[in-house]
């Protein structure tokens, strides 16, 4: 059986005046339905280019180089437009950072969700406006009804959240890609969207991609784990096996670097140095500017290893096993 | 930015800022125009075939001859005359310098009052400032046209009430941009050293502020030519402004207007070229002067 | 919200108050009164008789009270030259300006949008740089010469369009009006293009520079990924944002396009009230100087007043803070 979506050897770039931008550098990852997969890096890592490079938004000067991505089967990086345009919102969704700006500041909810409806179902109005009041109950939005004709700067940036959450779930689509979607939300809201999103995840068997930059969010939340480095993918696997036992010495600094109950009392260790700019980027791994393990070696591209089932990395000196 | 500064000084900054203005071809081509029209212009009696003035030398038989045509005693009309029988490239020459004349003068008094008030705003604060910022937004919020109609309704007609109406347009804009720069130039070093040795004011403001502010007020002044000689013509062109015995490039055209429906387009057209080029050119120069002087633009 | 439509007003009514104290003093103290109002044909014992009917005689503050109050009732002096109430005459020529001005209008919409968009979402396209240069030429060329080169090509040479005149009229509300007819659009064709030649370049460059900085936008984007055709990205989301700007400025540029019709309906002798104002500064027939100055003063704040309510009604933010 295929998986909901492949990913293989993607490579997106932007070509500037400055020079070629590497964001997405061959990449390759799946996910099954209703599996969450956490999708994990430094801002900057091509995290976010990556998830519009799966829904067909990379915009000039940016382009898909290489790759395929394989949606049921079926490559929709050679889709025309149109065919596109009707996957997105419909059958593939995504939530973006910061909801403070996705929603058109200058229309009303009803709007904003009813033309998403319209944009691939042949309904009335009534049935259009129903089906979105629906979804805003759905992610928790109290009295959906009275709030459909406000407009976005009349609710707070959780509340905006939910509401495009709340756009992304209404064709019930089989993909959600979550793009950060609680960094600029407090804690406790953060909280409620996670077992909100998860719980609505599981019930209509979504495959899930959810990106951060926080391990500790993925942590709770995601199946598996993919951990994004200037562009490339270092490691993956199961979240407890790469939690327990990071293989990539990225992986493992971002483990030291996150607070937790048992490391209490412990220095927390930041990974020196700064994530690399991605323009012109010298062969061979891009880590071993910042890495403690580098050898000469590592100046030639590592390759993918599988160390174990369902995991892979990319490195010559893989962490023991017990760290 | 002050390290760029820095930089600049050392490799003299008239030398950099001729490399930097020269980037663009059409920049270049538009001060070349700007410099032929000026010495056309200044030079205007010496080189012209005649004299438009001087009714004694026009023949009204020679009126309305099409460009090319011979007069009675032989001088050829390269851009054909006007229904005087005034040789339309003389008009042209002379025209030319009535209208930057005017246009030239009204800037550089506009200049002078706007940028003292915009300093003077920017130096002083407080009621001053409110007071002259206030009559800035009045001003500008009237479109010139409308300003300048009102003057010449009051004062009438003729050159100076022409000027003193360009000038009443036009030193709002100078007063504005004056008080922006200084207001930034005001925070410097330089500005609160010079407050420390305690010199008189008014040095402060002519031999420290003023200097610094000069770049916009450079650029805003090239600019505010070519709108102030637009607005002369437009003037004139309407009968309000310069007398009909020395007509300026938008009497010129507006003396053909009459002769245009009957196809004799070059009293009106030639005079027209001349306004155009000229306050094409002058843009081009003042858009090129922006990009060079203004700091925020810099790479 | 009504509080604040009330001090918008009461600040409107002060401005007109400025504007009446500014157009007094230029008719009073700058310049000679009894040669403003009275007729120069007037003679001696005549312009005596007037100069004290007219109160010129009286403190200034009571004159200034006296042109108030006449001027709130309707009354701005007779022309000299049509020996009727100035104000009569401006408000008859007003409906040529207006139906001038706003067609100006529509036209600078129907132009500059279209072309600014597509200058906007291609800028680095062959067209979309030329959209740009020609909106130079659009700001700098000075329009009495460019209307003088439409009735050269269009008239003079191609003989497609009228030059001069309204053409044929029809009877509106007891008004007469040239749009109403083939014959009268033919003949405002030019005249309203050559008049909102500044307007549509201004209106190109709102709507590309709006279009530029709204395409790259989150929610830009997001109306992308829940597949909205292209058409609905541009034409609603980012056009519904693009328009306030615009709305805004094109309201605020109806009053200059007024002050402006002076000179294309010379230009293309339409018998206009800017037309009129010319003329009636040639002949020195100042009383309807005075009626046209005051009456586009009372239109600029007139206009402004509505565009800042139109925006309040446009911008879901602006109309929801007002109303707290
Ligand atoms: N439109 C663009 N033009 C040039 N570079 C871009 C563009 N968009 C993204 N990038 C580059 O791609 C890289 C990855 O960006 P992004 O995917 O947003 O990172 P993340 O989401 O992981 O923080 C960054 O270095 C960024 O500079
Ligand atoms: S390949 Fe070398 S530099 Fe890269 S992570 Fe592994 S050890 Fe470090
Ligand atoms: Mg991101």
């Amino acid at each position: 059986m295929s998986h909901t979506l492949t990913v293989e050897g993607l490579a997106t770039h932007f070509h500037t005046r400055a020079g070629v931008v590497k964001a997405v550098d061959g990449v390759s990852f799946h996910v099954d339905r209703g599996e969450v997969l956490g999708l994990v890096g430094e801002s900057g890592s091509g995290k976010t280019v990556t998830g519009f490079s799966l829904i067909g938004l990379v915009e000039p000067p940016g382009r898909i180089a290489a790759g395929r991505i394989l949606f049921h089967g079926q490559d929709i990086t050679a889709l025309p437009e149109e065919e596109l345009r009707q996957l997105r919102g419909n059958r593939i969704a995504m939530i973006f950072q910061d909801p403070m700006m996705t929603l058109n500041p200058v229309l009303r909810i009803d709007t904003q969700m009813m033309e998403t409806v319209h944009a691939h179902a042949k309904v009335s109005n009534a049935e259009a406006r129903a089906r979105s009041r629906d979804a805003l109950g759905m992610v928790g939005i109290p009295s959906p009804e009275e709030r459909l004709s406000a407009y976005p700067h009349q609710f707070s940036g959780g509340m905006r959240q939910r509401v495009a959450i709340a756009i992304a779930l209404l064709h019930r689509p089989e993909l959600i890609i979550a793009d950060e979607p609680t960094t600029a939300l407090d804690v406790t809201i953060q909280a409620q969207i996670l077992a909100e999103v998860q719980k609505l995840a599981r019930e209509h068997g979504t495959a899930l991609i959810w990106i951060t930059h926080d391990l500790s969010v993925v942590a709770g939340l995601a199946d598996r784990i993919a951990v994004m480095y200037a562009g490339r993918i270092v490691e993956t696997g199961a979240v407890v096996d790469v939690l327990d036992a990071p293989l990539h010495p990225y992986t493992a600094g971002l483990i030291g670097s996150v607070p937790s109950r048992n490391k209490r009392g412990t220095r927390l260790r930041q990974i020196p140095g700064m994530t690399p700019q991605l323009i012109n980027l010298p062969a061979g791994c891009a880590f071993r500017t910042r890495c403690a393990s580098a050898t000469a070696e590592c100046e030639a591209d590592p390759p993918e290893t599988f160390p174990a089932f369902g995991r892979a990395v990319r490195c010559f000196h893989q962490q023991a096993e017990a760290s | 930015m002050s390290t760029t500064a820095g930089i600049a000084r050392e490799e003299t900054p008239f030398r950099r800022f001729t490399s930097e203005f020269a980037e663009s071809p059409l920049a270049v081509l538009g001060l070349v125009i700007v410099v032929i029209v000026a010495v056309l212009a200044l030079a205007a009696p010496f080189i012209t075939p005649q004299n438009p003035y001087d009714l004694a030398q026009l023949d009204i038989m020679d009126g309305r001859l099409a460009p090319g045509s011979k007069s009675m005693d032989g001088l050829v009309f390269w851009l054909g005359t006007d229904d005087q029988g005034r040789d339309m490239l003389s008009g042209i020459i002379y025209g030319l310098r009535i209208s930057l004349g005017v246009g030239v003068g009204s800037a550089i008094i506009a200049g002078v009052i706007g940028s003292a008030l915009g300093l003077a705003a920017a130096y002083f604060g407080g009621k001053v400032e409110t007071a002259i910022m206030r009559l800035v937004d009045l001003q500008l919020s009237f479109p010139a046209i409308l300003v300048a109609l009102m003057i010449l309704a009051v004062l009438g007609k003729g050159v100076l009430n022409v000027m003193l109406a360009l000038v009443l347009v036009e030193w709002a804009r100078y007063a504005r941009t004056a008080r922006g720069a200084a207001l930034v130039e005001r925070r410097r070093e330089y500005i609160e050293a010079a407050e420390c040795l305690a010199l008189p004011r008014w040095r402060l403001l002519a031999f420290h502020l003023l200097p610094n502010c000069m770049p916009p007020l450079i650029v805003i002044g090239t600019i505010q030519i070519a709108r102030a000689i637009t607005l002369e013509a437009t003037l004139s062109f309407l009968g309000l402004g310069v007398p009909i015995t020395e007509p300026s490039l938008g009497l010129l055209i507006a003396n053909g207007y009459q002769y245009m429906l009957s196809g004799k387009y070059w009293i009106s057209f030639y005079p027209g070229i001349a306004l155009l080029v000229t306050i094409i050119a002058i843009n081009l120069v003042g858009d090129q002067l922006r990009d060079v002087l203004n700091p925020r633009l810099k790479r | 919200m009504t509080t604040w439509i009330f001090r918008r007003l009461i600040q409107a009514i002060f401005v007109v108050l400025a504007m009446t104290v500014i157009v007094f003093i230029g008719v009073n103290v700058i310049g000679d009164p009894v040669e403003i109002l009275i007729s120069p044909q007037a003679d001696q014992a005549e312009r005596a008789r007037a100069v004290i009917a007219l109160g010129l005689d009286r403190p200034l503050w009571e004159q200034y009270g006296r042109f108030l109050w006449n001027a709130v009732q309707g009354d701005l002096g007779k022309s000299f030259v049509f020996n009727e109430p100035a104000l009569r005459l401006i408000a008859q020529r007003m409906p040529a300006t207006m139906e001038l001005a706003v067609t100006a209008v529509l036209l600078s919409i129907v132009l500059g949008i279209p072309l600014g968009l597509y200058a906007g979402l291609r800028p680095n396209s062959f067209a979309g740089r030329s959209i740009m240069a020609g909106s130079i030429f659009g700001f700098s060329l000075p329009s009495f010469w460019v209307g003088l080169m439409l009735i050269m090509v269009f008239a003079v040479q191609l003989g497609w369009l009228p030059s001069t005149g309204r053409g044929q009229t029809a009877t509106l509300f007891g008004v007469q009006w040239s749009f109403l007819t083939r014959d009268g659009l033919a003949h405002m064709l030019m005249p309203a293009l050559n008049l909102s030649l500044g307007n549509i370049a201004l209106v190109l460059r709102l709507t590309r520079a709006g279009a530029r900085e709204n395409m790259p936008m989150d929610y830009v984007k997001f109306a992308r990924a829940k597949g909205l055709s292209p058409v609905r990205v541009v034409f609603v989301h980012v056009m519904k944002n693009i328009t306030i700007p615009i709305v805004t400025v094109i309201g605020l540029e109806f009053g200059s396009t007024v002050a402006f019709a002076v000179v294309t309906e010379s230009v293309f002798a339409w018998p206009g009230m800017g037309k009129l104002i010319i003329d009636s500064i040639n002949v020195l027939d100042r009383p309807v100087i005075v009626a046209y100055l005051m009456m586009i003063v009372f239109l600029f704040i007139t206009i402004n007043l509505l565009v800042d309510l139109l925006y309040t009604v446009l911008d879901p933010r602006v109309r929801l803070e007002s109303r707290e």
